[in-house]
């Protein structure tokens, strides 16, 4: 008997440009006690789901079209608004993506987390917030009794999701939906919340929907399995056998995209190495490569380029960045943060620097002090032979034409309101190159192309495109200037594991034509060991191991290292077959 | 908290110097004097005897050191116009005709603009949200000396509900409350209309959602505080413009408020009473900018770190 029965559930949105078909007619059960996975990549319609049984999809523009959802008795599609409040929040609770934005700033964390017993009429003030300490506790929060009294912007990413759970769970609620809780969280902090959410699932017996766009935490985690692609579920079944023996073509492409630990393929496969749509009457039909297994196989043939150890392009010398925390308008500094403390590390032309480390370790400081967009305090940075540490803007100049970087968010680092050639061309008239604006615009329609994407697009604004592709955009605009050197910071963390793979592809792919050299700064080591030749972990400010990437994948000195290691998902068949039982 | 208050009140000093001295010389430097009419005094000698009462035939320097000496000790000395009168006097007698009037007008502002604005936010792109929003429009076009006729004309003259003018009962605090705050209403209304948009499409209202929490709940207790911010921070410099007094407002309903004060003093280069009302006007604003600053930072725990 299963707890929840969704059947044939179509959730539409009614837009301008004409119906979008998030949800269309899937059905699927959750089993009581058991762990759920529902994986897809962004738009395939996984949170419009659970959106929709929870009563909080905004209608208009949405709209359920049809479907029903049994949960002991009550259908959650159907029931009157009143009678789904009763059950949302005190027998179904949700937990969100982003832990920064999903708790309220202006309230006390005691009083939302006391809430859900209140407006359930389930405790009195006292109880609650007795019984909201014991939870935090619970949730592997020191000293809850003093900080539940603080406010959200004084914990942590990863607390304040560990606050959320305690939140979701605080009603001993029958079932918990997950929606990408990790997704916004470092690889350590993802692991810890992937065991808490175990443990927790396991002590308390709750039945669990959990939704990402990542296999591997699906492998770590999930009990039976749902594979949704385009508002369908394309596959499902339990774990073990999506992913001993995956049948859809979409399910394969995305269990071949991950970067893993232990493969050596040069470039990794996409979705669309093993997928085929073809448009037929309207209706999108999905079929499988004829050539996929070969084409796999010839990407591990794919040979790096050659490395010249002795030829470095950069050299970096004990660098130290501080900054000084002011403690108030009269007073001078306090204290003194040493984001970066003091390190040294080479990287030769043509490779990769892989850094790594958990967040505010210091690698995104030390990768703006080599471009001098922050100050360093102290120390040498030569750049093809030339000393450029502490240049200031006029200095480095000439400079930014051969240094380039790409950020993490594509979403915010687009100006919007210019077109996709505005920004392509506004740091090559810059820099004085090309002479003339349309000789400006066919190279960067040239460099669209050379990114995979439309030359067409050149007069389209960045909303109109997905994350994955605004991202190459911005992989083209710091082409534009032709650069030897590119910083990428943490450039694919923000993207699903499909899309990561074919922007990290296309990195590696324009390496090695343009022999670029690249620090690439992540932290995540699965998606460093694919792209970098050398690597370097910080904590603290300073780097503890640094090396060979495959050394230290196979031989870490430090616990640090390992540690960061072993919060990779493990998602091979062996370890879910020893995991199910 | 405390010590930021003593800081701003600190800074205040310095700030109000500068706009005692600027006032103080460019006055100086504009054409004509507080003794320049229509028909300039003739009499050489009572001239003479005039700038001398009022300290005006000493070199520039003393003057000012004379001013700058007697505003230090809260002495913002005679005025020009009203004979025999300080400008403190003066000051004392008007503002709180005008401090009134402002509350009136705030009260009214407030009360219509935060009631649109919300029904605007709650009922996005229906009637409810076109209806007060055009009215918002049309009161940020239609300026207070049409608006104050208009309601003359309807509520004082045709329904002789009213009286057109004077400051006596209750009564006649109405219509310019209506005008005045009229205005102040549509701002306030598009302010609280955009914050709760924006509040209402954060992630944690979904949460709140997600809780199990009523509409009623999310809205007032999950998605004021938040939207309500810019509206705060629009209503200091409002509200020391409204109880420093509206030259218009008090001019049509024949108000003897500061605010008439404020602009016949320009005219009549009254200068004491000049730089005393721009002063005055000068440390409301500071102290009601100290008071949203305070009130945003209870507001909003966010700031209280820094």
């Amino acid at each position: 008997m299963a707890i929840l029965e969704v059947e044939n559930l179509k959730t539409w949105f009614h837009t301008r440009d004409g119906v979008v078909k998030a949800v269309d007619g899937i059905s699927f059960d959750l089993a009581p006690g058991k762990i759920l996975g529902i994986v897809g990549e962004s738009g395939s319609g996984k949170s419009v789901t659970v959106h929709s049984l929870m009563g909080l999809v905004p209608q208009p523009p949405g709209r359920i079209e049809d479907g029903s959802a049994h949960f002991d008795g009550s259908d959650l599609i159907r029931c009157a608004p009143r009678e789904l409040r009763a059950i949302r929040g005190k027998r179904i609770a949700m937990i969100f993506q982003d832990p920064m934005t999903s708790l309220n700033p202006y309230l006390r964390i005691s009083e939302q987390l006391i809430e859900p017993l209140l407006i359930h009429g389930l405790a009195e003030r006292e109880q609650a917030l007795k019984k909201a300490i014991a939870m935090l506790e619970k949730v592997g929060i020191r000293d809850a009794a003093e900080r539940i009294h603080s406010y959200p912007h004084e914990f942590s990413g990863g607390m304040r999701q560990r606050v959320m759970i305690a939140m979701a769970l605080i009603t001993d609620p029958e079932m918990l939906i997950a929606d990408e809780p990790t997704t916004a969280l470092d690889v350590t902090v993802q692991a810890q919340i992937l065991r808490l959410l175990k443990e927790l699932q396991a002590d308390l017996g709750v039945s669990v929907i959990f939704i990402t766009h990542d296999l591997g935490v699906i492998a770590e985690l999930a009990d039976r399995v749902v594979v949704m692609y385009r508002g369908h579920i394309v596959e499902q079944g339990d774990v073990l056998s999506i992913f001993d023996h995956p049948q859809h073509p979409y399910t394969k492409g995305l269990l071949a995209c991950r970067p893993r630990l232990e493969s050596t393929f040069k470039v990794l496969p996409t979705v669309s190495d093993y997928l085929d749509e073809m448009e037929v009457g309207g209706q999108v039909e999905l079929s499988e490569k004829p050539d996929a297994a070969a084409h796999i196989e010839s990407l591990q043939q794919v040979a790096d380029s050659e490395i010249d150890e002795n030829d470095l392009l950069l050299e970096v010398r004990g660098l130290q960045v501080h900054f000084s925390e002011r403690a108030g308008f009269f007073f001078g500094p306090k204290g003194l943060v040493k984001a970066v403390d003091g390190i040294s590390f080479t990287v030769p032309r043509g490779s990769t620097l892989g850094l790594v480390g958990e967040s505010g370790c210091g690698k995104t400081t030390t990768g703006r002090a080599i471009l001098n967009l922050v100050a360093p305090t102290e120390g040498s940075v030569q750049f093809d032979g030339q000393e450029i540490a502490g240049f200031d803007a006029a200095a480095m100049l000439p400079l930014r034409k051969r240094m380039q970087i790409i950020f993490q968010d594509p979403y915010s680092s687009l100006n919007p309101r210019l077109t996709i050639e505005q920004a392509l061309t506004e740091p090559m008239s810059v820099h004085g190159i090309g002479r003339h604006h349309a000789e400006r615009r066919d190279r960067a329609a040239a460099l669209l192309d050379e990114v995979g994407l439309d030359a067409r697009f050149l007069r389209r604004y960045p909303h109109e495109f997905s994350g994955g592709q605004r991202q190459r955009i911005c992989v083209a605009r710091a082409l534009s200037l032709e650069p030897e050197f590119i910083l990428c910071d943490e450039a694919v963390s923000a993207m699903d594991v499909s899309v990561q793979a074919q922007v990290l592809n296309l990195l590696k792919e324009l390496q090695l034509r343009r022999n670029l050299t690249y620090i690439f700064i992540s932290h995540d080591l699965s998606v460093v060991k694919f792209m970098a030749d050398t690597m370097a972990v910080m904590e603290g400010g300073r780097i503890i191991e640094q090396g060979n990437a495959e050394e230290i994948y196979a031989n870490p000195s430090e616990a640090y290292t390992r540690r960061l290691i072993d919060a990779i998902p493990r998602d091979s068949v062996s370890f879910i077959r020893e995991r199910v039982g | 908290m405390w010590k930021l208050i003593a800081f701003r009140l600190l800074k205040a000093i310095p700030v109000l110097l500068i706009v005692a001295t600027l006032t103080f010389f460019m006055l100086r430097l504009t054409k004509g004097g507080p003794f320049d009419q229509e028909k300039p005094i003739q009499d050489e000698a009572i001239r003479k005897q005039l700038l001398a009462h009022y300290g005006m035939d000493k070199p520039l320097s003393s003057q000012y050191l004379d001013f700058i000496k007697n505003l230090v000790q809260g002495d913002l000395g005679p005025s020009f116009k009203h004979q025999g009168r300080q400008v403190n006097e003066v000051i004392a007698e008007a503002f709180p005709r005008s401090a009134e009037l402002g509350l009136w007008s705030l009260a009214v502002a407030m009360a219509l603009g935060l009631a649109a604005g919300l029904i605007a936010s709650l009922k996005k792109n229906s009637f409810l949200d076109y209806c007060p929003m055009a009215l918002a429009m049309i009161g940020i076009c239609v300026p207070t000396f049409v608006m104050g006729p208009l309601l003359i004309l309807s509520f004082s003259l045709e329904l002789e509900w009213f009286n057109a003018s004077g400051w006596n009962s209750l009564k006649d605090r109405i219509l310019p409350a209506l005008t005045l705050g009229g205005a102040y209403a549509a701002y306030i209304a598009r302010l609280t209309r955009g914050g709760m948009l924006e509040v209402l499409s954060q992630d944690y209202i979904r949460t709140a959602h997600a809780k199990g929490a009523s509409p009623a709940r999310v809205i007032l207790h999950h998605g004021l505080r938040g939207g309500l911010l810019p509206v705060v921070a629009f209503l200091g410099p409002a509200a020391a413009g409204l109880l420093a007094g509206s030259f218009v407002v008090e001019t049509i309903f024949q108000i003897p408020g500061l605010g008439r004060h404020f602009v016949e003093a320009a005219f009549n280069r009254d200068y004491t009473m000049v730089t005393g009302t721009v002063l005055f006007f000068a440390t409301l604003i500071i102290l009601f900018n100290l008071i949203v600053d305070v009130v945003q930072i209870w507001l909003n725990p966010r700031l209280r770190s820094t």
